[in-house]
């Protein structure tokens, strides 16, 4: 099906266990090798944890599927070692458009400032994205994955799971301290503890249309529909797609992701054979210029999520959590940022330096992030398909008037693009207590800035790592001389002074800015690279109770 | 500042009938536009999410009720 990329197929491999009937037990299983159980599986192995991996297929995923990925997730692939050559491959892009019919009424820039290592956002297919991860949990000593190997029942007892697994050699059954699901928005391992997955569904269709162009466009075969930059566009009502609208995006390889909208009526199975998706294409591009259909996709979409991210030992990360509409890339990204969130934590229990209810913040902090994409998610999709004619006349109304009144631009919503949702009300925060200004309250993910080692240009979030080691803990940022004692303990959990002076100097001012930092400011950040508790002195006591309250050890 | 819903437009007649007269020659979908303009311009007007959170709630109930009384 696909004319641009090779789909790779990963050896089945029956595991001993299986062949001598015995039961193991392993620390964790996670359910799925998509971009979330891969990427869980990298975080949790580099933290020294062993991790099975199982996925009911042997491939990555067909189609095109998530293309954009945002900053903080990219900043967290880094961390896992795996985004440079991701950044590499993806096609760069930061400026969004929006069009009514073909007038240009709307334009955002998603990085207005510098000083970041990771760009704003690339796109990528997906199958590129799975590929990269698979190689490095292949490589990595700690993971082991199964493909083919299908979890079909689960039960709970009061330390572990049992899991029964189907392969082509038959059943087999294991057990897991900590089960990870990461198998997606249908996900099998949902429904087999029973939890609910409810939220809104949307009954407009939309055709996905990944097309591949055999040569540069020019101009008067409707490259003007194409762009010279890789951008976002996004019409309302064009003249090629009369009434509806219609999303492109660059990807690499020449591959362009167009997505139409095609309405409540439309007939899933007629709109998805060539006859019927050329001739729209050919509207947009004009009939001159060559092009090749790689992938065709009809979908309708929900908006919801899980009631519980934990039920006893198995954990919900990704889609198999919480489902969103593709407008503003939050699928894909936010499952990101729920792995980043949940490794430490489940690190710290497996060591026993933290209690459980430490794996019970994950829920607390990823559904309240979860909740703020779904309710991002659903906003613009009612703008973009709106449900009643009085809300479609409010809409236009929106579009008419943005065409020449700039105030009713920002009412505009064809998909705000996903930023990291800060936990501001998180448990696991200590409170400030002296003034702070600007955005790094505690809950927040650390903003990157430039800094110089020894007059060499390094960036926050790389000294973070590198302070943190592979296994991650906490870091205190100091600003000031470095200290006598570079570690402050609280239990068993450790954070490493990381101390800004001269040896590692903030010489563009940046990182001051962004913390609002005087001399002598300490901020303690986790190892997810979030803020727990922020101070204007140096003082032990106070450090160690925001460690016991950020692993929830009261 | 609370939602004004003190009388608050000098020559109110004067106000009705420019209004009308902005649906003159418009079709039922037309004006129903130009309304739904309206209420966007003004809103931007206003600003305040307060004043304009009373000011939807407050048409909302009323037109509520008087669909309940026409039953």
């Amino acid at each position: 099906m696909s004319k641009s990329y090779t789909y790779p197929e990963f050896p089945y491999r029956q595991s001993d266990a299986q062949r001598e009937g015995r039961v193991e037990r392993h620390p964790l299983v996670v359910i799925g090798a998509g971009p979330i159980g891969l990427s869980v599986a990298l975080d949790c192995a580099q933290r020294g944890i062993p991790v099975l991996l199982l996925d009911d297929n042997n491939t990555v995923s067909v189609g095109s599927r998530a293309v954009c990925y945002a900053k903080r997730p990219l900043e967290i692939w880094d961390r896992l070692g795996v985004a440079a050559p991701l950044v590499d491959k993806g096609v760069r892009w930061h400026v969004g458009k929006v069009f009514l019919e073909d007038e240009l009424i709307y334009r955002f820039d998603l990085l207005p400032e510098g000083g970041h290592k990771m760009p704003a956002m690339i796109n990528l297919q997906q199958y590129y994205v799975e590929q990269t991860l698979v190689d490095a949990c292949e490589a990595h000593p700690q993971i082991t994955i199964g493909w083919k190997h299908k979890l079909v029942a689960l039960a709970q007892q009061a330390d572990h799971a049992q899991l029964t697994v189907q392969t082509p050699d038959g059943r087999y059954q294991l057990l897991a301290d900590w089960v990870i699901a990461c198998d997606g928005a249908n996900s099998d391992t949902r429904r087999m503890v029973g939890a609910n997955f409810t939220g809104q569904f949307f009954e407009d269709r939309f055709l996905i249309a990944d097309v591949v162009l055999k040569a540069p466009p020019q101009p008067a075969q409707g490259a003007q529909r194409l762009g010279s930059e890789p951008e976002r566009w996004f019409w309302f009502d064009p003249p090629f797609h009369r009434g509806q609208s219609v999303l492109l995006h660059k990807q690499c390889d020449d591959v362009w992701r167009i997505d139409f909208q095609l309405g409540r009526d439309a007939d899933p199975e007629a709109e998805k054979r060539p006859e019927r998706v050329i001739p729209r294409i050919q509207a947009m591009l004009g009939p001159e210029l060559p092009f090749e259909l790689e992938w065709v996709s009809v979908y309708q979409f929900a908006c919801r999520r899980i009631d519980n991210f934990r039920y006893g030992r198995v954990i919900f990360a990704g889609d198999a959590a919480h489902q969103v509409s593709p407008f503003g890339a939050r699928g894909a990204n936010t499952g990101i940022q729920d792995v980043d969130n949940l490794g430490w934590k489940l690190k710290l229990v497996l060591d026993g330096s933290a209690p459980e209810a430490l794996i019970d913040s994950f829920h607390e902090e990823r559904a309240f992030a979860a909740d703020d994409n779904l309710l991002n998610s659903t906003r613009s999709t009612d703008f973009i398909s709106p449900k009643s004619p009085a809300s479609l006349r409010l809409r236009n109304a929106v579009l008419e008037l943005a065409s020449d009144q700039p105030f009713a631009r920002p009412l505009i919503n064809s998909g705000r693009l996903s930023t990291p949702t800060p936990y501001l009300h998180s448990s696991l925060n200590t409170p400030d207590e002296e003034p702070f200004s600007g955005p790094m309250k505690p809950g927040t993910n650390c903003a990157d800035a430039p800094l110089r080692r020894r007059g060499r240009k390094v960036w926050l979030l790389d000294l973070l790592n590198a302070v943190q080691g592979p296994a991650g803990g906490f870091t205190l940022l100091v600003f000031g001389p470095r200290l006598a004692n570079p570690v402050v303990s609280a239990g068993g959990v450790k954070a490493r002074v990381l101390s800004v002076s001269d040896e590692i100097e903030d010489a563009e001012g940046l990182l001051a800015q962004r913390y609002d930092a005087k001399p002598g400011t300490v901020y303690l950040i986790r190892p997810d690279q979030h803020v727990a508790a922020r101070w204007r002195g140096f003082d032990t006591a106070r450090i160690q109770a925001a460690l016991r309250r950020c692993t929830a050890t009261h | 500042m609370p939602l004004n819903r003190e009388p608050n437009i000098a020559d109110p007649d004067g106000f009705y009938q420019e209004l009308i007269e902005s649906q003159r020659e418009l079709s039922d979908q037309q004006a129903d536009m130009l309304s739904a303009k309206l209420v966007l311009i003004l809103a931007n007007h206003v600003g305040d999410r307060e004043v304009l959170r009373e000011a939807i709630a407050l048409a909302r109930a009323n037109t509520l009720a008087h669909a309940a009384a026409a039953q």
